[in-house]
């Protein structure tokens, strides 16, 4: 039987509130929120906070809503609300297409945006769809609110510029004309963490690309960002030709290791081809 | 900690550690033992339990954040010797072998046919997907879901 060790426990009220017991109980506090990262990571000991700060209270850390050319998701949308809001997955398809395979409808229910992306897991999925389309994370302290681009956010395998008395409140993508976007992943079965995902956003201006977002996942790119794919593609035409050597551009510039899930140079072949296809899709919802 | 739970309409007050799942307070402390605890890793789902209507896996829930909650447990899916169409479905279509999965599949048929009375055999499938059974290949339990769709109110018995 896996418990976990033994831990104080408290329910924030509010922000104010959750922030104040975080600073109250020290950095071995941690906040938890669905609690299915954390909660396996405490049965297996990988994680021994002494205190647990319950965030799934704070409603101000709810909704999804269009506001100032920004969606906004608070860091408690669950995955199960991302995918069904209608809202979100005609603005960014790509939030869509990556809900539908991270984990499987029941750990979706209580899973949360901010949780996933606090726990910066190398093959975290919704860090590669918020680095594509450049989202920005909202954090507040006691000091204050900042905000920090995604592709600044995350500082390493399991770590991230948010601070121990600091909660990530929400996620900002900004809102482009004539943009459209994608996501693919290959998994082992259904549910599964990636072996390869790809995520894009393409903003076209006539057949040309004005902009591209691309975000890989579990495969070692730095700070999950293609940053020599984007550069290519950008001010470029909008062609499948150029689509397939983006997609070589990424993988030769990752660094996927060998495990369980695959050689590297299968890995490597993944990004190019998934690359390609989130491109392509991406393309299309642009409507080029 | 002291907390309420309140488990198939009736309230349960206890003093628990805040490290207790809420899948052993379930088993352990009120003896409803028809929630099953498999893989202790969120993988098999054989623990998924209702928590404020929402099926969720109950090894990754702390009891505690259960506190002031509604928890639903196959144990309320069928009345005696009356049985829920979900139920029905699985012993009309053979869904069942060693039956070590079916509270979890059960308790996640009936939110999805309270909410999709129709589903398609792709919509079950992706429903149940996480959720394992060792025994009976799947095939038994889409077919035992679709026949409680095709019956919503069951057969009389
Ligand atoms: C069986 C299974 C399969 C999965 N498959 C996938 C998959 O395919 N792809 C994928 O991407 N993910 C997958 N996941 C991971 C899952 O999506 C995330 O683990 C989970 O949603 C994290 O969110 P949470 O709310 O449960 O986080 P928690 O476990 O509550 O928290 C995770 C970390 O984030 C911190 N934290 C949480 N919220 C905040 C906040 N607002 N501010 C600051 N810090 C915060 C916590 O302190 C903790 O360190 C899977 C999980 C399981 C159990
Ligand atoms: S025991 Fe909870 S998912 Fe397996
Ligand atoms: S019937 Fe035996 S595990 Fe499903």
């Amino acid at each position: 039987m896996q418990v976990p060790a033994q831990f104080e426990y408290e329910r924030a009220t509010s922000v104010e509130h959750a922030l104040a017991l975080l600073a109250k109980y020290g950095p071995e506090s941690r906040v938890i929120a669905g609690g299915h990262s954390l909660i396996p990571m405490m049965k297996l000991r990988l994680a021994r906070p002494e205190a647990l700060v319950d965030v799934n209270e704070l409603t101000e850390l709810s909704g999804i809503e269009v506001s100032g050319g920004e969606l906004r998701i608070g860091a408690l949308v669950r995955h199960a609300e991302l995918l069904a809001s209608a809202e979100a997955g005609a603005l960014f398809p790509i939030l869509a297409d990556a809900e539908r395979v991270i984990a499987d409808p029941i750990v979706r229910n209580r899973g949360t945006i901010g949780g996933s992306l606090c726990q910066a897991d190398p093959s975290e999925d919704l860090s590669a769809a918020f680095t594509a389309v450049r989202a920005n994370a909202v954090i507040r302290g006691e000091e204050g609110t900042r905000t920090v681009p995604v592709r600044e956010f995350f500082t390493g395998p399991y770590s991230t510029v948010v601070g121990p008395a600091e909660l990530l409140v929400e996620l900002r993508l900004p809102i482009r004309e004539g943009s459209g976007s994608a996501y693919a992943k290959v998994g082992r079965r259904a549910g599964d963490w990636a072996v390869a995902a790809a995520g894009a956003e393409l903003a076209l201006e006539g057949a040309d690309v004005a902009e591209a977002g691309i975000g890989l996942t579990a495969v070692g790119a730095p700070r999950f960002v293609a940053a020599e794919a984007e550069d290519f593609l950008r001010g470029g035409a909008a062609s499948a030709e150029r689509f397939e050597k983006a997609g070589f551009i990424a993988a030769g510039h990752c660094a996927p290791a060998a495990d369980q899930r695959g050689p590297v140079d299968y890995k490597r072949h993944l990004v190019a081809t998934l690359t390609t296809r989130a491109l392509h899709r991406a393309a299309e919802r642009a409507g080029g | 900690m002291d907390i309420t739970v309140t488990v198939n309409g009736e309230p349960h007050r206890r003093t628990v550690e805040p490290r207790l799942l809420l899948v052993h307070l379930l088993r352990d402390d009120l003896g409803l033992t028809g929630t099953h605890w498999g893989c202790d890793t969120s993988n098999c789902g054989t623990c998924v339990v209702w928590l404020d209507d929402l099926p969720v896996k109950s090894c990754t829930v702390l009891a505690v954040m259960a506190d002031g909650k509604q928890v639903r447990t196959v144990e309320d899916l069928g009345h005696g010797a009356e049985l829920d169409p979900v139920q029905q479905g699985f012993v009309a279509c053979h869904g069942i072998q060693c039956g070590f999965c079916t509270p979890g599949m059960l308790m996640t048929a009936r939110w999805l046919l309270d909410h999709d009375p129709d589903p398609s055999e792709d919509v079950i499938r992706e429903a149940i997907s996480g959720q394992l059974c060792r025994c009976t290949g799947y095939e038994n339990i889409v077919r035992s879901i679709r026949w409680a769709a095709v019956h919503p109110d069951g057969e009389p018995s």
